[in-house]
């Protein structure tokens, strides 16, 4: 973990945890805060959502207060891979209504293989075909798992 | 004699066919979880949850217990051969067991933390079923108030030791607060947090958050390197890997201490198997003749903290079965699976479930004999999952997550929920969030919500129950004290000291 991205993102998700925290107060207020039985439905989220703005501008202080002593620069090229995983996944799942779960998986697994690991294309496609094999043995046929469909139909 | 009996009943349910295999698919796969660094039981339980809704609870729930000790097993061949903990429990192990092996005694170093593991898990099972019992009677007693200041002191212990930031875990608590506030109030049916979308009325299933925060964020994270870690040769044959008689002899107080202290610890919630082998290790050190040596590759370095992180498995299932307060993001899975399952984590869930309780624990003890079998003979075959390589392992913990969300709801809609959630754990590894209050505060945040109104409800709003009572006083005042342990700089640098072992 490199400091410049901690230090970065401390002050980012400290910012973004006090806006998650203001829309929990806003939502909480338009609800009961009691009821003649005790309290409403807006009651807890009004009381977490005050805590959680408050450690959330302590985050964000405490984080400014420091930025002058801070560390290396982000190291962008494992978060672009972390990152790029996570598209191809989202692509994916996009992918699932017209292609189905074990095209797309395939499509998934031999982009992991091929483009992240730099394996040749050969062992890429032998991976990608039988992890979608072996998926439809085990979940489709075996355990009787639904697996979403395409216009396939499979 | 109840103790007697209900063991007696459980074992005949754990020694059916059926629950024998499960138990062996559970800690066969523990196993290989535990040897497989960057996959761990919260990730594997959470991805497997969903297949089990087919199952027998019974037979459920000895398969999961089996991967969460299992992998308990599993994590000291990789502390041993390869240096990395496979667990964050087998941490510790590293310091000895990987000296022992790079002396050529990498056979004994398995062998003792195999048998530390047996004695210990064995240990810690027979605590669970004398302790547990006696405490769901006690716990009977609680109402609305003690069970609101229990959650409150739970959530307080784990945030104390979740991450070297008190202040990020207790945000990432808030965050499971609101996570589990999503969805249609119980009391006033208002819908909360919906975003106008249909499909949140119910709520957001703690599988899609699990597998999210766990299995996505671990591959993510895992993905940021190519490299993989290249291991010590595995010994081969039964021979090689029994520790000699001066090598137990050694270690006879290890078992002993790693039993206790891995048993205390984890009945205590937060602190969990790392701060317990942490702790083990360090008594044994302190009381050992040739504690100079230790680091050195000691048998007694490797025996008392696999000895301590097998034995708290069986603490925490203690206030998870008793009083449906989970410890940890194992046991808040585990917790989760059985609310699932129709079931009532509580003081009442042994009376009304004798069966499932004693079952379970009749399986742990024949499950820590499997794993004393399987893990002598087959280390080298066990090592071998070390070569799987990990282009082919990560898809497919991919699509293990994406069908095990699908199969729940068989809604893209909890799909693209999960790759939220999957992001959302990477996020929070980088910037050094712990998972595991979120986690915690997302299984609690419901009961905890009710607790709270219905105590309110009880006194009329006011808040003086909690005073007025003294479980709740005492339980409440010690949850404040714990988290205002940072404004105080001797208790603090304890734990900051304590964090820095558990993060090795």
């Amino acid at each position: 973990m490199q400091d410049g991205t901690r230090n970065a993102g401390n002050l980012w998700s400290g910012l973004a945890l006090a806006a998650l925290a203001i829309y929990i107060m806003v939502e909480a207020l338009q609800w009961e805060y009691a009821t003649p039985e005790g309290p409403g439905p807006g009651f807890f989220p009004l009381w977490y959502g005050i805590a959680m703005l408050a450690l959330s501008a302590v985050l964000v202080v405490s984080e400014l207060r420091r930025r002058s002593d801070r560390g290396a620069a982000i190291e962008w090229s494992p978060l672009g891979r972390a990152l790029s995983t996570w598209l191809a996944l989202a692509v994916s799942v996009a992918l699932f209504k017209p292609l189905g779960f074990l095209v797309s998986f395939a499509l998934l697994t031999y982009f992991i293989v091929a483009v992240m690991y730099r394996r040749p294309l050969k062992i890429a496609a032998l991976v990608a075909a039988a992890s979608a094999a072996g998926f439809f043995l085990v979940f489709r046929l075996a355990l009787d798992v639904a697996l979403p469909v395409g216009v396939l139909g499979f | 004699m109840e103790v007697i009996s209900g063991f007696a009943d459980g074992l005949a349910i754990a020694l059916q066919p059926a629950n024998l295999f499960w138990c062996f698919l559970g800690v066969v796969l523990g196993t290989f979880v535990g040897i497989m660094p960057g996959l761990g039981p919260p990730a594997t339980i959470a991805m497997l949850l969903p297949l089990t809704f087919a199952m027998n609870p019974a037979s459920a729930m000895i398969m999961l217990a089996g991967i969460y000790y299992g992998a308990k097993y599993g994590g000291s061949t990789t502390a041993i051969l390869l240096n990395v903990p496979g667990e964050s429990a087998s941490v510790v192990t590293c310091l000895d067991g990987y000296q022992m092996a790079r002396k050529g005694r990498a056979g004994a170093a398995l062998g003792i933390a195999a048998i530390a593991s047996f004695v210990a898990g064995t240990v810690g099972v027979l605590g669970l079923m004398l302790v547990a019992p006696p405490l769901a009677k006690f716990a009977l007693a609680f109402s609305s108030p003690e069970y609101f200041a229990l959650m409150a002191l739970g959530l307080a212990m784990v945030v104390l030791l979740a991450g070297s930031s008190m202040l990020k875990a207790l945000l990432a608590t808030l965050v499971g607060l609101w996570i589990a506030g999503v969805g249609t109030d119980l009391f006033s049916a208002t819908s909360r947090f919906t975003f106008g979308r249909m499909e949140l009325l119910s709520g957001i299933d703690f599988i899609v958050v699990a597998i999210g925060i766990f299995a996505l964020g671990e591959v993510l994270a895992n993905m940021e390197t190519r490299e993989q870690a290249q291991a010590l040769p595995s010994p081969k044959g039964l021979r090689n890997l029994l520790p000699t008689l001066r090598d137990l002899k050694d270690c006879r107080f290890a078992f002993l201490n790693g039993s206790v202290i891995g048993f205390v610890v984890g009945v205590l919630p937060g602190a969990g198997s790392t701060i317990a082998s942490f702790l083990s290790y360090g008594v044994e050190k302190a009381v050992s003749r040739r504690r100079d040596e230790f680091g050195t590759g000691v048998p007694e370095g490797v025996a008392a903290p696999e000895g301590a992180n097998n034995a708290e498995t069986g603490g925490a299932l203690v206030p998870l079965l008793t009083l449906g307060i989970p410890g940890s993001g194992t046991t808040a899975i585990l917790l989760a699976a059985l609310v699932l399952w129709g079931f009532k984590p509580g003081p009442l869930f042994i009376p009304e479930n004798p069966a499932l309780f004693w079952g379970l624990v009749a399986s742990m003890y024949i499950g820590n004999v499997m794993l004393l079998v399987l893990n002598l003979p087959l280390v080298p075959v066990f090592a071998q999952v070390l070569r799987l390589p990990a282009y082919v392992l990560f898809p497919l913990i991919l699509g293990v997550s994406m069908v095990g969300v699908y199969s729940v709801s068989g809604s893209l809609f909890d799909l693209g929920l999960l790759l939220g959630f999957g992001l959302l754990g990477y996020v929070m590894r980088k910037l050094d969030y712990p998972s595991a209050p979120l986690i915690l505060g997302l299984v609690l945040g419901g009961a905890m919500e009710r607790a709270l109104r219905q105590s309110l409800m009880m006194s009329e709003g006011s808040l003086s129950i909690f005073a007025a009572r003294p479980m709740p006083a005492v339980m409440l005042s010690l949850a404040v004290l714990i988290l205002l342990v940072p404004l105080f700089g001797k208790f603090n640098a304890w734990r900051l000291r304590a964090l820095e072992q558990k993060g090795g």
